[in-house]
C-alpha cells in the first residue's frame, strides 16, 4: 500500500473532511460510552440537549465558544505562517490581568464607550508583548519558539497568580486569590438579557471574517503564507520575512490577549487562575480542526464548546464521567489530522 | 550477448489516465552497462520502481536469472541482488557512513551488533571497487559525491549484482561525474550489471554499452553506443530533430552594470574576493566554474538577497550600496535562481501567486491584491511562454521542471528586463526544454538585455556567451572573448591557471 499525492482537491471533499472526522471520532468514543455502561445514541442526544436544549444551555455554549474562537484564530494565523505559537494560554492570562489592573486602578471612571475599546486594546497589546519576546529570541538567536512559548505559559500563569495574591488582590474576596474586579462600566454589553452571552461572540466572529479577508485578499496575507510555506523562496521574491513574522506575531498574540480580556470583561469581571479552562491549548485543537481556516475556526470553536458544555448535561443524567467530552475533542483532532492527510493523498495498492 | 541476468518482459503500468509504461521489455547481460535514456516523464523512473518492487505492474513480469521476481516486494528485489541508488539519497545525515550502510541489514532482535564484521566487509568492498570513504565520518559532513558513493556502497554491501542508478549525475559536478563513470566501468568489468537513468547524451555515449530509449512510456529504440551518434539519440529521445539555438553576432551597447573590486563576506567566510566584471546591453557574459566556488554568492548579490562588504557596483551608471530584492526588480533585473524549487517558486501556492510574488507592488493597491489582473498576467505568461500542465489557479508544484522554469523565465522576461541574471538556467531540464530556455535567453539578448549567465555546462556557455570569465575560490578570472574559447582553454581557466599568471605578472 502506498500514498500518492492528490493533484486536485474538490470543494466537496474539503467540506466533507471535518464532518467525516467528527463522525469517526463520535463512533470511536461510542465504544467508551458503551464500556461506561450507557446507551450511545442517548448519550449523544443528551450532549446535544445539554448544549442547546434550552435557552440557558444555548447561551452558555455560545459564551464558552467565544474564547475558543479567539484562541483558535490566534493559533491558526500563526501556524499558517509556520510560527508555532503554543503560548496562547499565557497570552490570554496577560491580556486578562492587564484589563483587570487598568480598569480597577486607572480607567474605572471612564464611560463604557471609551473604556471598553481601550481595555480591549490594552489586553491585546499585553498578549502581543508576551509573544514578541520568544519571537525576538527566534529571530535573534534561532531559539525554537515551540519551547519558549510553551514554557512562557507557566511563567505567565505564575506571575498572574502572584499578582492576584499580592498587589492586585481583591480585599473583599474573603482571602481568595482573585484580582480586584473591573469597573461596571468595563463589562461588555449582553447580547441577550438574563444570560451570560455577551458581545464578545460578535467580536470574535467579526475578527474571523476580517482575518479570512486579510489572508485571502491582501498583500500581507499572500506574503505571510509564502513565508510559511517556503521561507527561502519568499525571501528570494523579496518578502520581508522578519517584518512579516513580527506582524503575524502581533496578530496572534493580540488575539490571544483579547480572548483573556473578553473573558474577564464579558463573564467573570475579575481574574482567578481558573479563568481559562485550558482555552489557550484548546485553541490549538480548534485551529487544527478547522485546518487553519478562519471560518472553520468559528465552527470548530462551536463544536468544541458544544462538547464541553453538553457533556456536563450528559454526565448528570446518565452518570458517566464528563471527561468523555475531552476524549471526543481529542479524538476529533486525531481523526481530523488523518482526514486532512487523505484530502492530500490517496491510497494506491 | 551472454545469458541475461535481468529480463523485464512486456511491463505496462497505468496511473489514472496516463500510461506511464506501455509494454516495455528490456534485458541486461552480466557485466553490461545499459543506459535508460528519455526525457522527463518518459517512464524511466516508473520502470525502475517496478523493477525494485515499489510499484506493482499492471501486466508483465521481471525475471532475475530466469526466476520470476514477486511483484511489489522491495525486500525480494534486494534479496535477488538488485541495488538502487536513488537520485535523492535515502540516507540519514546524522549517522556515520558505517551506520548508514548497515542500517536495515541486521535483525532487530539480535542481541548485539556485528559492527566489526560489518566494518571489515565494508572496507573490503570499498577497496575492491576503489570507492574510498571514511566509515566513521558523519554522513552530513560529506560532499554530495561522497554521499552518492555511500549509497552505492550500501547497495553493494547488500550483495547487489544489478545496480540501478537514477540520474546519478544530476547532483554531481563534471569532475565527480567523470570519476563516477570510471568507477561504474570498473564495476562492470568485475561482473556487476548496471542500469543508469539519464537524459544527458554525452554521458550515455561515453559510459554505456547499450542504450534503451523511452519516449512517452514506450520503448522506442535500442542501440549499441558504438553504432549510434548523439544526434540520432537526441532525435529518438525527443521524437523530432532538436537543435539548440545559435547566437547571432551582435554589437554590445552601453555598460549597464559594472563591478569593481567587489567582495562579499558572509557567515565569517570571504565568499567573493575583489571581483571585477561588467555587463553590456545586448551581450551575454558567461561565468563558468566548478560549483561551490562563489557562483551562488554572485547570484545572490545581484538578485538583492545578499549585501556586498566592499568594492563598488554601478548600476546604469549609478553607485549602488545596498540592493534589495525590490530595488533589483524595480530596476529591471530579471532573476532566474539556481534552485527553482527552493527559491524560484513556492510549490504549494498557485501559479498566479508565484507569477506576481516578486512584483506584488504592481498588482496591489492599498494593500489589496488585484486577483483579476494577477490571473490575467499569469495567463499571458502561460500563453506566451508555452507553460504546459497548469492554469493560473492550479498549484505550481504540479508543473514539471521544464514548465516551472518557463514560468520563472516568463515572469522575468515578459516585462523586457534590462539585465537578466540566469543561474544554471537549464540544469536538470530535458533536451527540448533546454533549447526553449536558450532560445528565450538569446531573445532577451537580441532585445538589448545584458545577460549574466552562471553555468557549469561548458557547451551552454560556449553557445550563449559573448565573453567568458571563470570563478575559482571566490575570484573571477579576466574575461576572454568567446571566439578564443575552447574546451581546453576553459578547463584551464576553471582550474585557476590565470591566478599563477597574475602572480607572475606582479
Amino acid at each position: 500500500m502506498r500514498f500518492e499525492r492528490r493533484e486536485h482537491r474538490s470543494v466537496a471533499l474539503v467540506i466533507a473532511t471535518p464532518l467525516i472526522a467528527i463522525a469517526s471520532a463520535l463512533a470511536i468514543a461510542g465504544v467508551l460510552i458503551v464500556i461506561a455502561g450507557a446507551p450511545v445514541l442517548e448519550a449523544y442526544w443528551r450532549i446535544l440537549q445539554g448544549a442547546f436544549g434550552s435557552r440557558l444551555a444555548a447561551t452558555e455554549t455560545l459564551t464558552r465558544a467565544t474564547p475558543l474562537i479567539l484562541t483558535g484564530l490566534a493559533a491558526a494565523v500563526a501556524f499558517r505562517a509556520r510560527l508555532w505559537n503554543i503560548g496562547a494560554e499565557g497570552q490570554l492570562y496577560f491580556g486578562a490581568i492587564t484589563v483587570a489592573w487598568a480598569s480597577s486602578r486607572f480607567l474605572g471612571d471612564m464611560p463604557s464607550i471609551l473604556q471598553i475599546p481601550l481595555l480591549l486594546m490594552l489586553g491585546a497589546l499585553a498578549g502581543m508583548a508576551l509573544l514578541l519576546v520568544p519571537l525576538w529570541m527566534r529571530l535573534r538567536f534561532s531559539v525554537d519558539e515551540v519551547v519558549t512559548t510553551l514554557l512562557l505559559n507557566f511563567v505567565a500563569v505564575l506571575i498572574v497568580s502572584m499578582l492576584i495574591d499580592t498587589v492586585l488582590k481583591d480585599p473583599m474576596a474573603f482571602g481568595w486569590p482573585q484580582s480586584q474586579p473591573v469597573a461596571d462600566a468595563a463589562m461588555l454589553p449582553k447580547i441577550l438579557a438574563r444570560s451570560r452571552l455577551h458581545i464578545g461572540l460578535l467580536i470574535a466572529v467579526v475578527l474571523a471574517l476580517v482575518l479570512a479577508f486579510v489572508e485571502a485578499r491582501t498583500v500581507f496575507g499572500l506574503q505571510s503564507r509564502a513565508a510559511g510555506l517556503n521561507p527561502q523562496g519568499a525571501a528570494y521574491a523579496g518578502v520581508p520575512l522578519k517584518r512579516t513574522l513580527v506582524i503575524v506575531a502581533c496578530i496572534s498574540g493580540g488575539l490571544a490577549g483579547l480572548a483573556g480580556a473578553v473573558e474577564v470583561m464579558g463573564v467573570q469581571g475579575y481574574v482567578t487562575t481558573e479563568l481559562s479552562r485550558g482555552y489557550g491549548y484548546s485553541g490549538i485543537v480548534v485551529a487544527m480542526l478547522a485546518n487553519l481556516n478562519p471560518f472553520g475556526v468559528v465552527l470548530a470553536g462551536l463544536f468544541t464548546a458544544t462538547m464541553f458544555v453538553g457533556a456536563d448535561g450528559m454526565s448528570r443524567s446518565l452518570g458517566i464521567p464528563s471527561y468523555i467530552a475531552d476524549v471526543i475533542v481529542a479524538l476529533s483532532l486525531l481523526t481530523m489530522l488523518i482526514a486532512v492527510f487523505f484530502t492530500q493523498y490517496r491510497i494506491r495498492r | 550477448m551472454n545469458k541475461p541476468v535481468l529480463d523485464i518482459i512486456r511491463v505496462s503500468k497505468r496511473f489514472g489516465s496516463t500510461l506511464a509504461n506501455d509494454d516495455i521489455s528490456l534485458s541486461l547481460g552480466k557485466g553490461e552497462i545499459v543506459a535508460l535514456l528519455g526525457e522527463n516523464g518518459a517512464g524511466k523512473t516508473t520502470l525502475m520502481s517496478i523493477l525494485f518492487g515499489h510499484y506493482v505492474p499492471d501486466t508483465g513480469r521481471v525475471l532475475i536469472d530466469g526466476q520470476q521476481l514477486p511483484p511489489g516486494k522491495p525486500r525480494a528485489a534486494i534479496r535477488a541482488g538488485i541495488g538502487m541508488v536513488h537520485q535523492h539519497f535515502a540516507l540519514a545525515p546524522n549517522l556515520t557512513v558505517l551506520d548508514n550502510v548497515t542500517t536495515g541489514t541486521e535483525s532487530l532482535w539480535s542481541p548485539r551488533s556485528r559492527r566489526l564484521e560489518a566494518r571489515t566487509k565494508l572496507m573490503a568492498i570499498s577497496q575492491r571497487f576503489g570507492l574510498k570513504v571514511d566509515p566513521d565520518a558523519r554522513l552530513g559532513d560529506l560532499s554530495v559525491g561522497e554521499q552518492q558513493r555511500v549509497e552505492i556502497l550500501k547497495a553493494l554491501y547488500n550483495e547487489a549484482r544489478i545496480l540501478v542508478l537514477d540520474e546519478p549525475t544530476a547532483v554531481l559536478t563534471q569532475i565527480e561525474s567523470e570519476r563516477l563513470f570510471t568507477t561504474l566501468k570498473d564495476m562492470a568489468a568485475q561482473g556487476l550489471s548496471l542500469i543508469f537513468i539519464s537524459h544527458k547524451l554525452d554521458e550515455v555515449m561515453s559510459a554505456a554499452d547499450r542504450v534503451v530509449v523511452l519516449r512517452g512510456g514506450r520503448h522506442v529504440a535500442e542501440r549499441r553506443t558504438t553504432e549510434t551518434t548523439k544526434a540520432e539519440l537526441a532525435e529518438l529521445m525527443v521524437g523530432r530533430t532538436v537543435t539548440r539555438p545559435v547566437r547571432a553576432p551582435s554589437t554590445p551597447g552601453e555598460r549597464v552594470l559594472e563591478a569593481v573590486g567587489v567582495s562579499v563576506r558572509a557567515g565569517g567566510v570571504d565568499r567573493l574576493k575583489s571581483v571585477d566584471f561588467h555587463l553590456c546591453a545586448g551581450e551575454v557574459l558567461g561565468i563558468i566554474g566548478v560549483s561551490g566556488n562563489g557562483q551562488a554568492t554572485l547570484a545572490q548579490l545581484l538578485s538583492g538577497t545578499l549585501a556586498k562588504s566592499g568594492g563598488d557596483i554601478r548600476l546604469f551608471g549609478k553607485e549602488v550600496n545596498r540592493l534589495s530584492v525590490e530595488d533589483a526588480v524595480a530596476a529591471g533585473i530579471g532573476r532566474i535562481p539556481e534552485d527553482r524549487n527552493r527559491e524560484g517558486a513556492i510549490g504549494e501556492m498557485t501559479i498566479w501567486e508565484n507569477a506576481i510574488l516578486e512584483r506584488l507592488g504592481s498588482f496591489a493597491s492599498r494593500g489589496l491584491v488585484d486577483r483579476k489582473a494577477a490571473i490575467a498576467f499569469a495567463q499571458t505568461i502561460i500563453d506566451q511562454f508555452d507553460v504546459r500542465g497548469g492554469t493560473p489557479t492550479s498549484r505550481t508544484r504540479l508543473l514539471s521542471g521544464g514548465n516551472m522554469q518557463k514560468l520563472i523565465l516568463g515572469r522575468n522576461l515578459i516585462n523586457r528586463p534590462r539585465i537578466l541574471l540566469a543561474a544554471q538556467p537549464a540544469r536538470g531540464l530535458d533536451e527540448g526544454a533546454v533549447a526553449a530556455v536558450h532560445e528565450r535567453i538569446l531573445d532577451a539578448r537580441r532585445q538589448g538585455a545584458a545577460v549574466l549567465l552562471i553555468s557549469e555546462d561548458l557547451d551552454e556557455v560556449m553557445a550563449l556567451a559573448d565573453r567568458i570569465q571563470a570563478i575559482v575560490g571566490g575570484r573571477l578570472s579576466p574575461p576572454i572573448g568567446s571566439e578564443e574559447a575552447s574546451a581546453r582553454r576553459l578547463g584551464l581557466m576553471m582550474a585557476g591557471e590565470w591566478m599563477q599568471e597574475a602572480a607572475h605578472a606582479v
